[in-house]
Formats: C-alpha cells, structure tokens, sequence
C-alpha cells in the first residue's frame, strides 16, 4: 500500500504500532528465570535438608530404646502366671518403673521387695511366657539429654554416651591450632600489609594460598609421621603417645594459619593510607602506626577471621582422624590420645553401618552438636564484621 | 584559672631517650613478623620434604626363593615363554594351588605377565623387610650397612615409591605391588559427577542472585544462606549425604530403578552418591566465585544491550556471561580442587577402602586418591606408610595441574577485561 506525503496513519494502523511497542508476554524468558530462581533457592533446600535430617535422626538417638544387660540371673523357673520372681544379686541395679525384658518378654517392675521383682507381665503386646532359670534379665535404656550433654565418658559399647567426651578433644585440638594461627596469622598479615614490598607480596601470597590448598589428609600424614616422632624425640617416648592432640592441633594451625592471615591481611589493607600518614606525620614510628592506629581500625574484619578460624578448627576431621587417636577419652593433657567429634564420626562411619543401629544415629547426633557450634561462630562473626566495622570515606 | 597555666616548651631532647627505645621497639617486632610469615614457608618446606623423604629410599626386600634361580638355566624369568613359566609355577606350587589356577583359567592361555604376577605372588613372595628415607639413602648410607648385618639375605635397591607400575596397577594387599589405578579413577569419576551436578546449578544461582534478584527478604536470605552454607564443615556435608543420597534416594543412587542392579542388593554407596554429595560441598563456593565474576563486567555492557533492545537473558547469555566465563571457570576449578582432596564426606558417605576393579560407571563402588592415602596411613605397617607417600605425590601433582589450569585461565582473563 503505497502512503501518501503527509497522510496520517489510518486507526488500525495505529493500533498495531501500539499492540508491537506493548510488552509481549515471553514463556522462554520466564521459564529461565524460573530455573535460575529455583538454583538460587536449592542452597535454602540444602540447608533445610541438613538441619532436618540431623534433627530427625537426632531425635531418634534419644528416644530409642535399646536393651542392656543387667548382669542378673532369675533364680528360679518362672510359669507364665507369676507376678513376681527373684533375682541374683549381683549386676547393676533395678528401680521401680523401669521396663525389663526376658527373652521376648517385657515387663514393667511395679515393686521391689529385696532380690524379689513385682512386675506386670507381659507389656507392650507381648506375652507371658515361661522362663528357664539363669536367664539373663535386661533392662531398657534410653539416652537421656542429661547423660549426653552431663556425662564425660563416651563408650556406646556399655552404654555411656556423654559428648563431653568428643567436645573436649575437639576443644584441645582447636584450643592448640589458635593458639598458633591467631598471633602467626596476624604477624603474617601485618608484615605482608604494612612492612612487605609489592613484590614480597606478590610471591609470599601465593606460597601461603598453597598451605590452604594441601588436602586435610596430607597434614593428616604429616601429623603423624613428622610432627609426633618431632614431639617423641624432643619430650620423651613416655609422656607422648603415638597417637596425641598436640601434633593434630600443631599441623591444625598450620592448616588454618592462611585463613587468618588473608582475611586480617584484607582487613588491614582496607584501612585507608589517610590514617598511616596522620600517624607517620605525628611522629608515630612503622610499629606504632600498625599496632596503635592500623590494628584498632581493621579490628572487626580480624575479630571475624579468628572466629572463621576457630570454626574450622572445631570442623576439621581428617587430621585428627589420623593423628590424634582412635577412642574417646576425656583428658586435658595433650600428649594423650583421644577423639573428637568429628574423628568419631569417620570412624564409626568407615564400613557399611546399619541405618538402623544407635551408632548411626549417634553420628547423626555429633553431627547436630557440630552444625550448631560452626553455626553460631560463622553468624557471630558475620555480626562482628556488621556491627564493629568502621567506615572511613 | 590555675589548669590555664602555660605549659612548660620541650624541646627535641626531650624526646630523643625515648626515640631510641621505640626504634628499637619498633625492629624487634619487625624480626617477629617477619619469623611468623617465615614459619608458613618453613612448614609448607617440611611437609614438602617429609613427602619426597618416604616416597623415595633404599629398601632391603627378602625373597624366599631367589627369583632368578628359578628358571634353572640362569635366564631372567622375564625372557621366558608362556609354557615355561607355567612349568615353573607348576614346579613351585602345591599340586591342589596349581589345579585352582588351571581351573580359574588355562595357564597357557594367560599372557606371561599374569603368570608373572603369579609367581611372583606364590613363589618368591619379595617381603620388605627395612626400607630407608631419601635423606638416610644419601647420608647416612654406613648406618644402612650397619643395619643390613641383621638381614643377611635381603637385597637391597633404590626404590622410587612411586613409578608407572604404582600409578597403572589396582589396589593389593601387598604393599610392593599395590597401585592407585583405581584410586585415580574413583577420584575423577566423583569430580566428573560433582562438576556436572555443582556447575550448572552453581552458576545459574549466580546468575539469579546477579541479574535478576531484587533486594527482597527472599533473595536476601538465599544470599545469607549460601555464605552460611561456605562454612558448614565439610563432615557434615557427608552426613547429609549419607542421608539424602545414599539412604533415601537409594534406588536411584544404586542404579535399582533403572534395572541395572537386582533391588535387594542394591547399595547405594556409589560414585553417584559421592559425586552428588561433592557436588553440594562445591555448590556454595562455585556460587560465591562466579558472583564475583560477573559482578566485574562493567555495567556499560548490559546498558549497551538492553539499549539495543536485548531481553534480560539475551544480554546474560551472550553479553555477561561470555566476558565473565573465564572468571567463572577460574572459581569452578578453584572449588574442584577443593573437591578433589576432600576425604572426610566420602568416608561418611562410604567409600570403599579396599576395591581392586576400576569404576565401571557412576553406579559401581569406589574409592579415592585421599581416602587410599587415609586407608595407607592409619596402617600399622611401616610400608605403608611409602606407598601413602606415593600416593600424595600423585595427588599433589593432580592439584598443582588444576591450579595452573586456573592461573593460566585467570591471566587470560585479566589481560581482556
């Protein structure tokens, strides 16, 4: 259709114009952005998994139930009728409300008359039967939150579950890899901040970046076959053992030693040159600038990479799976074996473990303990970084 | 007022007694971070030395029949045929051994160095007995002829731990011939799957969080999330896996729902399970790596293309996306070397520590370069304790390979932008 000169645009014309410039509605690009929303929100499933799944099986650790024995024999041959029989005196002891169990049978123990038990038979649907003398009698046993978090001894074999255990070596070998990768760390960061040329710099980096970089299992072997036959040879085969926290948590911080230096390092870069010039110029020597004046300043970006730190040192496993021994024990001396959380897990865990034994979901249960502690360290640090940061412009 | 009284002038003496203190002050703590940063480097240098010192040294291997007798004419057993061997396997083994090798397969129609390997398992049974440190081997050799008196039969030879035989020979029991072949596989079979798994999913979270999320209570806690989820040790990642993976989703895991395994033995301790598992211990650190990267491509870019009239996803995919690619590759092998070297969730989701047949697919059984060196470690024999070495020399060498990919990858990148 040719146009003329001048001639305005007949109505249906206009219209489709309108109808082109108008937002189309477009499937593709709404579908993308569905697909990209849904990886965005699958790190909140995998969380939501996490604490889930740990809850869940942690629950089962402390409800179920699980038969002991008790190391007392019935006396005598019980008929399915009888309400109360004797038992050896020896074994450890029954109160009254506790659930017994005899063979297949359970029973509740209304009373106690000396050795002689008063029980209502055949509880929980199961049924009198008759029971030969010498038969074992067990008793259930749960796993009480005041056992776990009150007890010291960590033995699932007799039935001692106290996490205090694991927390304290998990503490001693953390305690140990602070107390080295806070003030190497931190004279790290500095020199390579405020003394270091850029050319020092640019190489000394990259060789820390690789002690970040080494798997856990290395440090692993190099704990154990450098760092306590070191320790052995310098304090004497009797006072270390093989297997001790010391030479976990000395290799721990070398381990940890690049996180609190880069991220101090970062800090006390991001101080502004304004501020080491008003010092200089008021007399203050290098040391002085960077104690007084450049430390205060990066104080809560140092604060939050010594506590990402220590939540690294309470999650770190393989290091202490294979130096710091194989079996729980409370003990605060570092030269002793002992085993953390994390070392327990991969233990009990290596094999095929049956998902429907305590031990599974006592792995669950650590697992819970140690998901909470890295948790409140990493948002304490995040609110560290929030609230103490000071902005300069 | 009296407190307006005028102070009393100081001159530049006044300061100088202390002036000397505080320089003096000032070069001590200098010598101290100094030696803070020297030990990193001297550490990294021990770790570095005590590797090579156990995967290289003389050792003394007692035989119990001298392998070159064997043959009868003094050839080396390497020289003869097939049907010889088999007459000297034959010569050596009870009659019911060689009957159980006849029947697992005719001898003659082996190749001659599965007979080899026969002979050598049955025969001459080579046993070390000592073996020595590279530093010792160079240094202190009348030390190793002092303790060679008490082995008067052994040989002794230069051994380099690891060779081609280590890195092409499956997993053994005996330490002088056991491999990581199937270590090596495992490995790579597990990154694969955590890379096709934590890659794109990893990235289009990126993309979300970038192009198009709005400041809302949502996508901040998604932000929030993910820098949470970077600090979850990397055991707990296993648990989870043990969980989900390995327990729940077990049918698919192990292959069952597909009819590749009979349903009531299905296990699913497989690669998949592990590979999924790595996937979501990567998925946190591709994502916060790639943000960066497409954070740095200058705005002007996506002006000029929605300028053009480009839709959103036209300008991420060929306008944000091809200029940060590099950055987003440099970050995904960042967190595959992560992956790569991590033992702890693999032992948790349950690798296999002892598996003589390679990978077949990503529901067979496995296990990996770090958990064979975990495996070799926690071993009470010293021995093993070499072929550990080994075995991180290997794994060292695949993370060094990965990281310079990275760094070439981020020197290209750096000279464009």
């Amino acid at each position: 259709m040719a146009a003329k000169e001048g001639q305005l645009q007949t109505p249906a014309a206009e219209a489709d114009t309108l109808l082109a410039l108008r937002k189309r509605p477009r499937v593709g690009e709404s579908l993308i952005q569905a697909f990209l929303f849904l990886c965005g929100i699958l790190s909140v499933f995998t969380t939501i998994g996490i604490v889930y799944e740990l809850s869940k099986e942690s629950l089962l650790f402390f409800t179920r139930q699980q038969w002991e024995s008790t190391n007392k024999p019935i006396v005598e041959d019980i008929e399915a009728t009888w309400t109360s029989f004797e038992v050896g005196t020896s074994g450890s002891a029954v109160d009254i409300g506790d659930t017994v169990r005899l063979e297949h049978e359970v029973m509740l123990v209304t009373d106690i008359q000396r050795d002689r038990l008063i029980v209502e038979r055949g509880v929980d649907g199961t049924v009198p039967a008759v029971h030969r003398a010498g038969m074992d009698l067990e008793i259930a046993e749960q796993v009480t939150l005041r056992e776990f978090f009150g007890k010291t001894e960590w033995n699932p074999q007799i039935g001692k579950y106290g996490i205090w255990a694991l927390i304290n070596a998990t503490m001693v070998t953390s305690l140990i890899a602070l107390s080295i990768a806070l003030p190497l760390g931190l004279g790290v960061a500095i020199f390579l901040s405020e003394y270091a040329t850029l050319r020092t710099r640019s190489i000394l980096k990259p060789i820390l970046e690789v002690l970040s970089g080494v798997p856990t299992v290395v440090y692993g072997y190099f704990a154990l076959t450098f760092v306590t036959p070191l320790l052995r040879s310098m304090l004497g085969r009797d006072t270390v053992e093989i297997y001790n926290t010391a030479a976990a948590g000395l290799v721990m911080g070398v381990l940890i030693l690049p996180i609190v230096s880069s991220m101090s390092e970062d800090a006390l870069s991001a101080v502004p040159n304004s501020l080491r010039e008003a010092a200089y110029a008021l007399g203050a020597t290098k040391l002085e600038t960077a104690l007084k004046v450049i430390l205060p300043a990066a104080f809560s970006g140092i604060t939050a990479a010594f506590i990402v730190a220590a939540s690294r040192a309470i999650g770190e496993t393989m290091i202490v799976a294979v130096a710091a021994g194989a079996g729980p024990k409370f003990t605060f001396n570092p030269f002793e074996a002992a085993e953390t959380m994390t070392g327990h897990i991969v233990r009990i865990s290596g094999g095929d473990l049956s998902y429907n034994s305590l031990d599974y979901n006592s792995i669950f249960a650590i697992g819970l303990m140690l998901f909470l502690m890295t948790l409140v360290l990493n948002i304490i640090s995040q609110q560290v970084v929030r609230r103490f940061r000071e902005e300069y412009e | 007022m009296s407190n307006h009284q005028q102070p009393t002038p100081r001159t530049p003496a006044d300061f100088r007694p202390d002036l000397k203190r505080r320089k003096r002050q000032g070069n001590m703590w200098q010598v101290v971070f100094r030696a803070s940063t020297a030990v990193g480097i001297i550490v990294l240098l021990a770790l570095l030395f005590n590797i090579a010192n156990t995967a290289f040294g003389y050792v003394a291997v007692e035989e119990s029949v001298d392998a070159d007798s064997l043959s009868g004419d003094g050839r080396a057993l390497e020289q003869l045929t097939v049907a010889e061997l088999a007459a000297v396997l034959e010569e050596n083994v009870s009659a019911g051994l060689y009957r159980r090798f006849q029947s697992e397969g005719p001898l003659e129609a082996r190749s001659p160095e599965e007979i080899l390997e026969l002979i050598y398992e049955r025969v001459v049974e080579p046993k070390v007995v000592a073996q020595w440190t590279l530093f010792a081997s160079f240094f202190q050799r009348s030390r190793i002829s002092d303790e060679l008196v008490a082995y008067p039969d052994a040989e002794v030879r230069f051994e380099s731990w690891i060779d081609l035989a280590f890195i092409t020979t499956p997993q053994s029991a005996d330490a002088m011939r056991a491999g990581v072949r199937t270590a090596i596989l495992g490995s790579l079979w597990t990154i694969l799957i955590a890379f096709l798994f934590g890659f794109p999913l990893g990235v289009g979270a990126a993309i979300y969080l970038e192009e198009y999320a709005a400041d809302t209570p949502v996508n901040r806690v998604i932000q929030t999330n993910i820098n949470n989820l970077a600090g979850v040790p990397s055991i707990i990642y296993g648990i989870l896996g043990l969980a989900i993976f390995v327990r729940l989703l077990e049918p698919v895991t192990s292959g069952a729902i597909f009819g590749l395994v009979d349903a009531t033995t299905a296990n699913g301790r497989t690669v998949l399970s592990a590979g999924m598992t790595l996937g979501l211990l990567i998925l946190p650190l591709i994502i916060i790596n790639s943000q960066e990267a497409i954070k740095a491509v200058p705005n002007s870019l996506r002006e000029a293309a929605y300028g053009l009239g480009a839709t959103r996803w036209q300008v991420v995919w060929s306008h944000v996306l091809p200029s940060a690619l590099s950055g987003i590759l440099t970050g995904t092998i960042l967190a595959m070397s992560r992956a790569i070297g991590e033992t702890a969730p693999l032992v948790v989701v349950g690798a296999s520590t002892y598996i003589t047949f390679d990978p077949s697919g990503p529901f067979s059984k496995f296990t990996t370069l770090p958990i064979q060196i975990f495996q070799w470690t926690t071993r009470p024999q010293d021995v093993f304790r070499n072929i550990a070495a080994a075995a991180i020399v290997v794994l060292l060498i695949m993370l060094l390979s990965l990281n310079a990919t990275a760094v070439v990858l981020r020197n290209r990148y750096q000279q464009r932008l």
